[in-house]
């Protein structure tokens, strides 16, 4: 007992301090794209040839769709300008399917629910679907429950049944055997509720996209609130876009 | 002139197709029976040939550094191993329900995935197309009597895990018998990736068991190096390791801090949970990525290792692992804890061989069974890895050796890290060698990974298959449930903890 006790004191603390504090991951971290369309040499498309998941559309306004991106580098290998990069930004969740295609500018972040599903503000309590997920966007979903990114804090929780739920955060393509599965699932989720798409496999079915056993992502099955884009999303891009989804970080 | 009717092939290896005997189905069973006797099946698997099907059988000989494989033409049905051989049990379903084909004799056939047969017309259940087909809706095996009842959990279960179906019989808290449905994961992938390989096919590898994407990437990337004959240069060799091992500390560790959860006992569950993120961001330190994407690619690595990158991940292993060992030792220590882990979820020894259980769960019952010693390839060939077994066989055990590895495992990059070799890390593999037949075995953190590319006439994928340690490993978990409480289900399933996605496939 005692050397729990001890051994608690030399854990010591370790809970990010985001938010409000900013975190800043590592160069390095693959995170959102950046393009620089100035680079870009005229009918090239040597990074849409290489793209696994056809989530880019080169040319004079070259755009990125972070529902479909794999995050895994093809495309800056083969640019032959740097006119595409990946940075260490982690904030990317979006409430509209189509703010995740991303140009040079800004990309619009998730905003705040509307009105009638205000009162899920202070406390979110979801379950989880892996409906095809690979099980790399479940770990990082429930390494919110760990000490280091501790979303209890914000009275963001995962629950074991859907009926203690306010909505689903869903993770895979959505296989064709999991589709029953999930819709009886929200079908037991008292509403008001959302949905939340998780990784680039529950927004587009990602590498598994248009294959004949998977269904392409979560909103082909039910109305989607939030898209957080990875393959797998960090940790933190995935409560940026839940805290946003409740009006919590505001920030652009 | 007597017929051989076994090739011996190496781990990494890519051979013509037609050296692989092709023996009439009475001396294929007869052949892998001799063979697995003293070893494991580590694949068994069909092919289409023109509107036959091939069956591929390949065992690994304990202590013998190649692996035996033979084949079979079959169509309509072949006589079943699994009377002989349980461990066939789950790939003869597979068999059956890929290609129509019946294992006769076979004493539990029921679908493993519910999905269509690849051969149009042709289905081992006598199913139309226009039957529907639900997953999970199979005959269950009942018991029956006074008192008996069933419990069905899943395919939505409380936890962030993976959907699949469990069906108890119990008799009051004791289960007598367990059965496990999945399929729900299934994504079509071994099929999808016929024709290939593509720029989509490395990501859906990947993709198999996002917990395990080095293991499973490594295992495609030394396939393509077989068939295309590129040899990974030595620093690639080297970080190969490096990643493999990470990933396995990374999981043993959030594995030691689950299965403390399991028993209520929250501080090494805190502390473990913590320590699998550190360690999850060595990965990333390494290839930008938390779960090891896209650092293992055909003929090297996808990103180039720093030398800096190697010093900041020994400093932080340095770090991690005495508070690793704190952490387990919180655990090892406390009575609540041991009393719980003890004697609970037992797999005997025999158990485990009958099975062909892999990984840490056959190690944890005295099983010497390890790819990165017994097949070493690449990087394990040059520097030998020790094997760490336990033998009680029970969750404590399990629990036991995930320590013991993640032990090895530092020790081992410790020294590793200090003699990296320099230069590039990659070569571009060419065109793959025509039909031909290509191995790969890998040892990941659950167990080995097993990838077998047939390729056709132009050199593309004729046949894909992949063989999860989870495949392996689910009737193991199934079986150790007998006799146990109810109550200690989530327990034994986490000590084995295996994966539903690099099942279903």
């Amino acid at each position: 007992m005692l050397k729990a006790f001890f051994e608690r004191i030399r854990q010591g603390h370790r809970t990010l301090p985001f938010p409000p504090q900013e975190e800043v991951l590592p160069t390095g971290f693959r995170g959102r794209p950046a393009l620089d369309p100035a680079k870009c040499r005229e009918g090239c498309k040597a990074c849409a040839d290489v793209c696994p998941t056809d989530a880019i559309v080169a040319g004079t306004k070259p755009a990125v769709d972070l529902g479909r991106c794999l995050f895994c580098n093809e495309c800056v290998a083969a640019c032959p300008t740097g006119a595409i990069r990946f940075t260490p930004e982690y904030r990317m969740a979006a409430t509209r399917r189509e703010d995740l295609v991303i140009g040079a500018g800004a990309p619009r972040l998730a905003r705040p629910l509307g009105s009638e599903r205000q009162l899920l503000r202070r406390s979110l309590r979801l379950r989880q679907v892996s409906a095809g997920g690979s099980a790399g966007c479940e770990l990082e979903a429930s390494a919110l429950s760990n000490v280091v990114f501790d979303s209890g804090r914000f009275g963001i929780e995962f629950v074991a049944s859907p009926r203690h739920a306010d909505g689903l955060l869903v993770t895979g393509p959505v296989t064709r055997n999991m589709r029953s599965a999930l819709e009886k699932t929200y079908e037991a989720v008292p509403p008001p509720k959302i949905v939340i798409a998780a990784g680039a496999s529950a927004i587009s079915g990602g590498p598994f996209m248009g294959g004949a056993e998977v269904l392409d992502g979560v909103e082909k099955v039910l109305p989607v609130d939030l898209y957080v884009p990875g393959h797998p999303p960090h940790p933190l891009t995935i409560l940026d876009g839940l805290m946003r989804l409740l009006g919590r970080i505001r920030s652009a | 002139m007597a017929i051989r009717s076994i090739a011996n092939l190496r781990n990494g290896e890519a051979v013509p197709l037609d050296q692989i005997p092709q023996v009439h189905p009475e001396s294929f069973r007869s052949s892998i029976l001799s063979a697995a006797a003293t070893g494991h099946l580590v694949a068994f698997f069909g092919m289409s040939e023109e509107d036959h099907v091939r069956l591929i059988a390949i065992v690994a000989r304990d202590g013998e550094p190649a692996l035996c494989v033979t084949s079979t033409m079959v169509d309509a049905a072949f006589p079943a191993l699994t009377p002989d051989l349980p461990q066939a049990h789950l790939f003869e379903r597979e068999i059956a329900e890929q290609w129509g084909v019946l294992p006769e004799g076979h004493p539990w056939l029921k679908p493993v995935r519910f999905h269509r047969s690849y051969r149009a017309g042709r289905d081992a259940w006598g199913r139309s197309e226009g039957d529907s087909l639900v997953p999970g809706v199979m005959d269950y095996f009942v018991v029956e009597g006074e008192e008996v009842h069933e419990v069905g959990v899943g395919p939505v279960h409380a936890g962030v895990i993976e959907p699949g179906h469990f069906r108890f019989q119990c008799h009051g808290e004791r289960v007598i018998h367990l059965e496990i449905a999945l399929g729900y994961q299934h994504r079509g992938i071994e099929r999808s990736l016929e024709g290939g390989p593509d720029k989509r096919t490395v990501h859906v590898i990947e993709a198999i068991a996002g917990d395990m994407a080095v293991g499973h990437a490594l295992a495609y990337s030394q396939v393509i190096e077989a068939l295309s004959g590129t040899e990974a240069p030595p620093r690639a060799q080297t970080v190969r390791v490096v990643a493999l091992e990470l990933e396995r500390l990374a999981n043993h560790a959030g594995d030691l801090g689950a299965l403390a959860g399991d028993v209520g006992y929250l501080p090494a569950l805190s502390y473990c949970g913590r320590l699998r993120g550190d360690l999850l961001n060595l990965t990333m330190l390494g290839c930008g990525n938390r779960m090891g994407l896209g650092w293992m690619r055909p003929g090297g690595l996808g990103a180039a290792f720093q030398p800096e990158v190697a010093g900041q991940i020994s400093g932080a292993l340095a770090r991690a692992i005495p508070d690793l060992e704190r952490s387990f030792n919180l655990i090892r220590k406390n009575s609540t804890v041991r009393a719980r882990f003890e004697d609970t979820g037992v797999m005997p020894r025999a158990t485990c061989e009958e099975l062909g259980i892999v990984g840490p769960a056959a190690r944890a019952s005295g099983v010497e069974r390890d790819v990165r010693h017994d097949l070493a390839l690449g990087g394990y060939a040059t520097a030998a890895i020790p094997v760490a077994t336990w033998s009680s066989g029970d969750v404590f055990a399990r629990a036991r050796l995930r320590w013991l590895e993640c032990s090895n495992a530092a020790g081992y990059l410790r020294d590793v890290m200090r003699s990296l070799p320099s230069g590039d890390v990659r070569r571009n593999p060419g065109e793959l060698a025509p039909d031909s037949i290509a191995v790969s075995l890998v040892e990941g953190w659950r167990g080995e990974i097993c990838h077998v590319a047939v390729t056709d006439a132009r050199g593309r994928f004729r046949r894909y298959k992949i063989v999860d340690p989870s495949f392996h490993n689910w009737p193991g978990l199934a079986v150790v449930m007998r006799g146990q409480p109810i109550s200690d289900f989530p327990l034994c399933n986490k000590s084995f903890n295996l994966s539903y996605s690099g099942h279903d496939l």
